[in-house]
């Protein structure tokens, strides 16, 4: 019967314009009616107590509650509705995989969307493109890779200009890209919590449950779960690792920006200036963030979020770990005959990163923030749904 | 209890305050040195819960009426068996899954073996901590018997728990080893769930929490008890035992547009009608006893002012049975109607205990054979519940039984001698 008035109602949302609910959607709102008649999880996360805030979910109250999700377990290994439990109830896991579909769904260009279906290959094709392109402009400009004479300057094989018309081009793409795709998410969730406009209290909330991590702690303070119903703060620190590597790296970017545009500093730069300290730092923690998450992931709970997902989730972790360990080894290697090489490495490592920004695992960042900024902001009206007794 | 606000509970919920709630709900059922050292119990054992992994959350949204009186889990039941599993295994407990206990060997009123699947595991002390009966269909169906009506009652019962709780030690002890009993086998933690939950497992989203803010009535179409009688965490558990004495073991309860969002949400949809009179068609009940109850019940209603959170002054005038607290017309629509069926979560029925846990023979405690929970609940519990009281009884008795196991395992044999 509920097939039927679930096909009934799609028929009528499509007639209205309205695109159907999928079945991961409708797998993960299943799931949410279950959770809300209990609620015994509410102290884990921000996604239970936003599920309170409704009796009914539609289709972006499913997309907003799935970015909202951290995949951090907790709910799934306290759940009695658990497989092997006919309710079948694995929220991390219908969350992930209407996650996914988000991101998809989302993407800018559209089309381009279609790269998250097979994310792996996605990033093999990036990576193969990025270094084939700079090992073939290095043998072009310079008629080979190893023998080149460069006096320990990465200028001299590719002039400063060459690689700011290669990556500012990219970079802008990517900022337009990801702000195009949230802006889209943003549009779609908003009417559905509450569809009052953000503030600075929010904002402010958002930002530093996110910095921290906070929905990784599982609610007492103990972390999240891995391998099983252990708590562990693995998870959370090799992403502290991960996340705080990758900004310092671009920080050191920037600062190495403007020392060069208006201080006229071109690099390559010292310890102990400051894009040197940055970059280290940052390449250091990104290399240890991400080979802490990499194995982490390799020894994840077979029932956590979607199994589908995982290439995309280790391409990204692998792409990072090459991205910070290449620019290191061309830090110690600069005065090598490995320079060529090493540069090239790097700038293709770091070419296929930006390039897959929009359309691979980072979008989740991007996305949760923007969740987490709509929770934020709902949870300061009254609810609309407010049940009054229980036991 | 409390004396005073202590991180989730506010205000205070002092030993008398409890005491005076479990007597009610019992009828006087119970024993109150038992009961009051459960409650004692109940004030200082969450520290002890804490360091064994165990974590407390605010009340769960829409559960007004409870923050003073309940600390929540968080991640409720399974997480805390978890969180007391992981803590086993890290003081060097071996844990065997999947080893049911068939029978004891016991000499003298002396544990001295256990039997899983034909092995025998002896041990100084034991403790018997194996649940009632409620999943044994047949033993439920022998307690309740046949009714005026003719009917067995309890082949419309629904399990909210897992479908092992067979109670197998518990006949075991009482019947082939005579251990004493306490409790009659009808009394159990019974609770009005939907009538669609799956027979085993269901759990606690199969609740429906909108009881007092409606009417309740029977598969004669007909109201047959106060629903308003005190808040819901008072009266939920007698629900299942109501339901349980209407012809076909059914009850409708029946809310409209106004109590939406006022109660949690159930987890399948009720059935939905515009009309009173198709509601009733569409419950299968005769729609002219119910719309006569509906009637009855709309006119008798003296609306005062409405507050779900207080034991308000909106009652009934000259109606049998009456709705004395939160009566209001329904006559909003649409409507709603929801199938009630009774849900056993546990049953009353064990081992008569004092305050050392111990299972008594012919009156005699035994040195080394212990009891906790759910077989040993019935002491506290003679009838009703009261939110919570279950786990309190649970950890109180637990750590009672544990530690006079464990003296018991330490003594070992110069109390042998001397048994």
């Amino acid at each position: 019967m509920q097939t039927l008035e679930a096909l009934a109602k799609d028929a009528h949302a499509l007639a209205q314009g309205q695109p159907a609910i999928t079945a991961p959607e409708a797998e993960l709102i299943r799931q949410m009616h279950i959770c809300n008649a209990c609620r015994y999880c509410e102290g884990f996360c921000a996604v239970f107590p936003a599920m309170t805030h409704r009796l009914e979910f539609g289709k972006a109250d499913a997309h907003f509650l799935a970015n909202l999700c951290h995949n951090c377990g907790a709910c799934l290994h306290a759940c009695q509705y658990a497989p092997p439990h006919q309710f079948a109830v694995n929220v991390p896991q219908a969350m992930a995989k209407v996650r996914g579909q988000t991101y998809a769904d989302y993407a800018w260009p559209h089309a381009l969307g279609m790269l998250y279906q097979r994310n792996g290959l996605t990033l093999c094709v990036a990576l193969a493109a990025g270094l084939a392109l700079f090992m073939l402009l290095a043998v072009f400009l310079k008629g080979g890779l190893w023998h080149v004479h460069l006096g320990g300057d990465f200028y001299n094989l590719f002039p400063h200009n060459l690689l700011v018309g290669l990556f500012v081009p990219v970079f802008l793409f990517v900022a337009l890209a990801l702000s195009m795709g949230v802006r889209q998410f943003w549009r779609s969730v908003k009417p559905a919590t509450g569809g009052g406009p953000t503030n600075l209290p929010a904002a402010t909330e958002a930002s530093y449950d996110a910095l921290r991590l906070k929905y990784l702690d599982g609610g007492h303070g103990q972390g999240c779960h891995n391998e099983d119903d252990a708590h562990t703060l693995a998870r959370r620190r090799f992403h502290h690792f991960t996340l705080y590597g990758f900004l310092l790296c671009f920080a050191a970017t920037s600062v190495a920006t403007i020392y060069h545009y208006f201080f006229g500093w071109i690099a390559p730069y010292d310890l102990p200036s400051m894009p040197k300290l940055l970059g280290v730092a940052g390449g250091v923690s990104l290399l240890i963030g991400t080979v802490g998450l990499w194995r982490l992931n390799r020894s994840r709970h077979p029932s956590h979020g979607d199994a589908a997902q995982k290439s995309m989730d280790l391409g990204f972790i692998a792409l990072l770990f090459l991205t910070s360990a290449t620019g290191l080894a061309l830090w110690l290697g600069r005065g090598t005959p490995a320079l060529a090489i090493l540069l090239c490495l790097h700038l293709g490592a770091v070419m296929a990163l930006f390039i897959t920004l929009p359309y691979g695992k980072f979008a989740h960042g991007i996305f949760r923030l923007a969740a987490m900024l709509r929770y934020a902001t709902e949870k300061q009206a009254p609810k609309s749904a407010e049940p009054a007794e229980t036991s | 209890m409390h004396e005073a606000p202590q991180d989730v509970l506010v205000d205070a919920y002092p030993e008398e305050e409890y005491w005076q709630d479990l007597l009610k709900v019992t009828g006087g059922n119970t024993n109150e040195h038992l009961a009051r050292l459960t409650i004692r119990a109940s004030s200082t054992c969450r520290d002890w819960m804490r360091r064994h992994g165990v974590h407390f959350q605010p009340p769960l949204s829409g559960a007004l009426h409870v923050a003073r009186t309940n600390a929540f889990f968080m991640g409720g039941g399974k997480a805390l068996v978890n969180a007391y599993y992981r803590s086993a295994g890290r003081l060097g407990i071996q844990i065997r899954y999947e080893t049911p206990v068939d029978r004891l060997e016991i000499k003298d009123n002396r544990f001295v073996a256990a039997y899983a699947a034909g092995q025998r595991i002896t041990a100084k002390a034991c403790v018997l901590a194996a649940g009632g009966f409620e999943s044994d269909r047949s033993w439920l169906r022998d307690a309740w018997g046949q009714n005026e009506r003719g009917e067995w009652p309890a082949e419309n019962f629904l399990i909210r728990g897992t479908a092992y709780n067979k109670g197998v030690l518990l006949r075991h002890l009482l019947d082939d080893h005579q251990a004493d009993r306490i409790g009659d086998p009808t009394q159990a933690h019974m609770v009005a769930i939907d009538a669609r939950a799956p027979l085993y497992d269901g759990g606690i989203c199969t609740r429906i929490d909108c009881v007092s803010l409606g009417i309740v009535v029977n598969g004669e179409a007909r109201r047959f008890y106060d629903e308003g009688e005190d808040f819901w965490p008072k009266r939920y558990a007698i629900w299942g035992r109501l339901v349980a004495q209407q012809p076909g073991q059914i009850g409708y309860s029946i809310i409209d547009a106004k109590a939406i969002g006022r109660f949690m949400p159930p987890v399948f949809p009720g059935v939905k009608a515009m009309t009173l009179s198709k509601l009733a068609q569409q419950l299968g009940l005769d729609e002219r006893t119910f719309m006569r109850t509906l009637d009855d019940y709309n006119a008798a209603c003296r609306i005062g002012s409405f507050n779900h959170t207080l034991l308000d002054d909106c009652h009934t005038e000259g109606l049998a049975p009456p709705k004395t607290h939160w009566a209001r017309p329904i006559d909003t629509p649409p409507f709603y109607g929801y199938a009630l069926r009774p849900g056993i979560t546990f049953t009353y029925l064990g081992l008569r205990t004092d305050e050392t846990a111990a299972v008594h023979f012919g009156g005699q405690p035994s040195p080394n054979l212990f009891v906790a929970g759910e077989m040993m609940a019935g002491n506290v519990l003679g009838k009703g519940y009261t939110a919570g009281v279950g786990m309190s009884i649970g950890t109180a008795f637990g750590r009672i039984a544990g530690t006079r196991a464990a003296r018991a395992a330490l003594a070992g044999g110069t109390q042998h001698a001397n048994a």
